[in-house]
């Protein structure tokens, strides 16, 4: 078993990603994350990262080796779905105490936890993940997860990516390295067939992938393992027979992907379900990959014909909100979706786009955003709260689209606001959940409480109090001139998958 | 005698504890112009913020070391000084309130030394920001010890001592000489120390009714000036409320101190200590009795008799006893708290007749769980929590507890914190007469809404029988 050392720099080597791949050898030395600036950062740590990716699997109990903070105040609070076993919503952790701390009596702790889940749980596995704290004091969660295996006959899945190893995206990486080592490939599944895929970094946020599932059902295709949303254990365990992959967040998962091509020969590609054009040509690579790798052709045929149908009716039922949203100007601040799709989809029913983020987006889909764009000073890595702020009260965009990081700078502003991220309520994946996302879109831009809270109130309105208005904006906009680099500093994280 | 059990299992199912930390930066949040910075990783303080964020929906300040695997290793000194001048470069804040994680506090390195030497070393770059800081690790305590060790050490760290509060009392004299007219100094103040469980709208109503007896009250720490969910007409990288630094600086100017709250007796015994301000406790505002002797003082204070408006709500919390202890005799409730709010909610209810059947508690250090109305109090989680609430009629707990309401079928009082799935929280009223009269008319009427409709096979004592025989 290599060692976390190894396993970072293995991560940072990414050779499937197009923007490590534009580095030169010591800058990807280096790795991808940022640095993070004391006092000035956002943004989870590898841990969360690590659970993030993992959680979603219905039938796991997720159990966090760590003093209360890890855990207690982070469960129960992203909306992926399950369509059956709802043991992943169980918080479970070791809770450390002062006492476990200094006197070492963690690992008898985590081993004793095992033993209390399988008991009253009976889950399909356990993962235990380290933490900062149980890695410090140097606690072997590989050494002890192997003895309660054997013991309890039960898969118990060390996930090895503590806190301070490195960010978020760190940690999501870790994550698939977990599942390559001691998940993947362990059970042989017996009824294989050449229409098999695997969806890698899929969250059914919302239950959303049940957009998209009746899609592939139709066309005869079936999901073998969706890694993370409403997996079970088993399905992940035999993902590797699978024919072909489609990568849905690619800088979460993609180790997984590369690595599962390398071993087990599935061919994968980038894809996304947010947006119609991006919906059909996802569905056209599947097709392609699985006849390439043995299915029948004639699948091409049927996909079209899917495709030219579902399309049709998705874009009539978004050309009924043209008239609502024509000329309405979108600001899109979210690292989770591809935004190019995004941007297609809103701009073809004739809505502006005053900005998008594309700190997630690929080398490609930033050109394509480019060529539509005109403006490319319209594209960012990622704003500050500060700056946002400035932007939204000015009116500069009729609408953010985001995730609750920013939600309140919107709403302090006075702005409609719309979350794409993981708290959202609503299912946007597939040709459906893009029409449920412009109907959002609508309702929040025409809400009548716009007018109602932005309107002064009457004893408000005279003329010293317009005098005094001019000055607070001054100040704002002196606030949003801030050197570029500070900005970049203070950014919030929006990295969400 | 109440049996207190402690925690044995060895995985905590469903936590109901929020960590000690989170506890200390709410408290920080009070203080005007503040921000809390979690000395640890930057995953520390994005679970917190996240949990703030969706407990208030409101932005919230609060800042990361971004402690490292380097920094870690060999000690955070650096971070915590990088990160202090950044966020004094950045926002200018009145107060950084610095939290230490477990992280940090299992390195266990000497963090008052240090802050002491960048306040040193760093003196004019840092003039007119405090820091204070709060041993806070995750390994210990929960929301009450935190809240209570910030409250403490900002007492510490900003509030003159004695013969301070004396000048600044000539202070006052001379300002009357040279401003006749004003006359600032004629109300007495009135110290007040609230436990983390007030909530915004209890904070303002103290204040209210403080102020009622002609009194000026300094509340520490003040979150309904700073997380009241207000609009303010520009960005904020701070608190845009709170307790003032300069009335916190002169608490030694009051003539009495009221704290709320078990776990606010430390920081009233540190403000006693270090100004002679007199400190009364209230272990809980809740219940006409304990309102009453909260009047009763102000009043004893102030010199002045309870004025016409609270004698209406007292009579108004009076009837509300009358027409709502039919719904609430017998009633089993089931209670999984800090100490401090489990004894406010438990008194409450079996002061309306109520039975509590299973209590659960956070951390069994306080002394207030001795005085709980309950057989037994387990020291545990929402786990212990749903295995011991089958039978209850009423679960009362945060909003994690949503999961063992829907398993269980049994309706959820949210209280406390976190509550991410009820908007308003912090604008709910637990305290003093009216606070009382309203809890009463929210539990009576979940009470009312789940109320079982008869029908001859229930009513059936024959069948009954049949069926237990």
């Amino acid at each position: 078993m290599p060692s976390l050392d190894v396993k970072i720099q293995d991560a940072f080597d990414e050779p499937a990603c197009e923007r490590n791949r534009s580095k030169d050898p010591k800058a990807r030395k280096k790795g991808c994350s940022k640095p993070v600036i004391p006092g000035a950062t956002a943004g989870g740590c590898a841990f969360d990262g690590a659970k993030v990716v993992l959680q979603p699997i219905t039938d796991v109990a997720h159990l966090v080796h760590a003093p209360l903070g890890c855990e207690g105040n982070s469960w129960d609070n992203r909306g992926a779905a399950s369509s059956g076993p709802m043991l992943w919503r169980t918080s479970f952790t070791t809770d450390l105490t002062e006492l476990d701390v200094v006197m070492g009596h963690s690992e008898r702790k985590l081993f004793k936890a095992v033993r209390e889940i399988k008991e009253a749980y009976a889950p399909a596995a356990v993962f235990v993940y380290a933490t900062c704290v149980t890695a410090m004091i140097g606690d072997d969660i590989e050494a002890v997860c192997k003895r309660a295996a054997e013991k309890f006959t039960l898969p118990v899945v060390p996930v090895n990516a503590p806190g301070f190893v490195g960010s978020k995206n760190l940690g999501n990486k870790l994550a698939g390295e977990a599942l390559l080592d001691h998940v993947i490939g362990t059970v042989e599944p017996a009824d294989a067939s050449p229409y098999d895929i695997n969806i890698l970094g899929e969250f059914n946020l919302s239950g959303e992938f049940w957009l998209v599932r009746p899609l592939l059902d139709r066309l005869g295709i079936r999901v073998r393992a969706c890694i993370p949303g409403d997996a079970r254990y088993r399905d992940i365990a035999s993902s590797h027979r699978a024919r072909a992959a489609m990568l849905v967040c690619s800088t979460a998962l993609i180790n997984l992907a590369r690595k599962m091509e390398e071993r087990w020969q599935i061919p994968f590609f980038e894809g996304s379900f947010y947006g119609i054009t991006a919906t059909s040509e996802a569905l056209r690579r599947i097709a392609e990959l699985l006849v390439r790798n043995g299915a029948d052709a004639e699948i091409l045929d049927r996909t079209d014909t899917l495709i030219a149908e579902e399309e049709a009716i998705a874009w009539k039922k978004l050309e009924a909100y043209r008239p609502r949203l024509e000329g309405k100007r979108v600001l899109i601040n979210s690292g989770g979706v591809k935004s190019w799709s995004l941007v297609h989809a809103l701009m073809e029913i004739g809505m502006e786009i005053v900005g998008t983020s594309v700190k997630k987006s690929t080398v490609e889909d930033k050109e394509r955003i480019k060529q539509v764009l005109k403006d490319e000073h319209h594209m960012f890595e990622s704003i500050a709260p500060r700056e946002l702020y400035a932007m939204l009260s000015e009116h500069e965009a009729d609408i953010m689209l985001s995730g609750g990081r920013t939600q309140f700078t919107a709403l302090k502003a006075k702005s409609p606001w719309l979350d794409i991220n993981q708290e959202r309520h609503h299912p946007y994946a597939g040709y459906d959940g893009m029409v449920e996302l412009v109907r959002q879109i609508d309702l929040a831009i025409h809400n009548p409480v716009w007018s109602e809270v932005r309107e002064l109130a009457p004893w408000e309105f005279n003329p010293a109090a317009e005098e005094q208005l001019p000055s607070t904006h001054t100040q704002i906009e002196t606030a949003s001139v801030a050197p570029l680099k500070t900005r970049r500093h203070d950014a919030g994280d929006f990295a969400e998958c | 005698m109440v049996h207190i059990h402690p925690q044995t299992k060895s995985a905590a199912v469903n936590p109901l504890k929020s960590s000690q930390p989170v506890g200390a930066a709410l408290a920080f949040l009070g203080v005007e112009g503040a921000i809390p910075l979690f000395h640890g990783s930057q995953g520390c303080t994005s679970f917190a913020l996240v949990l703030c964020v969706r407990h208030f929906k409101e932005t919230v300040p609060l800042q990361t070391t971004a402690m490292d695997e380097l920094a870690t290793v060999l000690g955070g000194p650096d971070h915590l000084e990088e990160a202090i001048l950044n966020l004094k470069k950045r926002a200018d804040p009145r107060l950084i309130g610095i939290c230490t994680t477990a992280l940090t506090e299992t390195r266990s390195e000497d963090f008052a030394r240090q802050i002491a030497d960048i306040k040193m070393l760093r003196n004019e770059e840092l003039a007119g920001t405090e820091i204070v800081l709060a041993n806070t690790p995750d390994f210990d305590g929960a929301l009450e010890e935190g809240w209570a060790k910030a409250v403490t050490a900002v007492i510490q760290q900003i509030t003159r001592g004695g013969q301070q509060a004396r000048r600044s009392k000539k202070a006052t004299m001379i300002e009357r000489i040279t401003n006749p007219g004003e006359r600032p100094g004629k109300r007495k103040k009135v110290a007040i120390l609230p436990g983390w469980h007030l909530t915004v709208a209890d904070i303002e109503h103290l204040r209210e009714m403080v102020e009622s007896f002609g009194l000026k009250p300094v509340i520490l720490p003040d979150v309904s000036g700073s997380l009241d969910g207000t609009v303010p007409d520009r960005w904020m990288p701070t608190t845009y409320g709170g307790t003032s630094i300069a009335d916190i600086q002169e608490l030694g100017a009051t003539v009495q101190c009221i704290g709320v709250g078990e776990h606010m007796r430390r920081p009233a015994e540190l403000l006693e200590k270090l100004t002679g301000v007199p400190y009364v406790l209230f272990q809980s505002l809740t219940g006409l009795k304990n309102v009453d002797r909260f009047v009763s003082l102000l009043s004893e204070i102030s010199g002045v008799p309870a004025p016409a408006k609270i004698h209406r709500c007292r009579a108004q919390l009076q009837d509300a006893l009358l027409d709502g202890h039919f719904h609430f005799a017998g009633k089993k409730i089931a209670i999984a708290a800090e100490p401090d709010q489990l004894y406010q909610f438990a008194t409450f209810f079996v002061g309306l007749g109520a039975e509590i059947i299973s209590a659960v508690a956070t951390t069994g250090a306080s002394e207030i769980l001795e005085k709980v109305p309950a057989e037994a109090i387990q020291i545990g989680d929402l786990g212990d929590f749903e295995d011991r609430a089958g039978d209850a009629d009423l679960l009362v707990t945060h909003s994690h507890g949503r999961q063992a309401a829907e398993r269980l079928g049994i309706p959820l009082l949210r209280v406390g914190f976190p509550v991410f799935d009820r908007l308003g929280s912090q604008h709910k009223l637990t305290v003093l007469y009216r606070g009382t009269r309203d809890l009463i008319f929210e539990a009576a009427n979940i009470f009312q809404a789940n109320q079982r409709t008869p029908s001859p096979e229930t009513l059936d004592a024959l069948r009954k029988r049949r069926n237990a025989g």
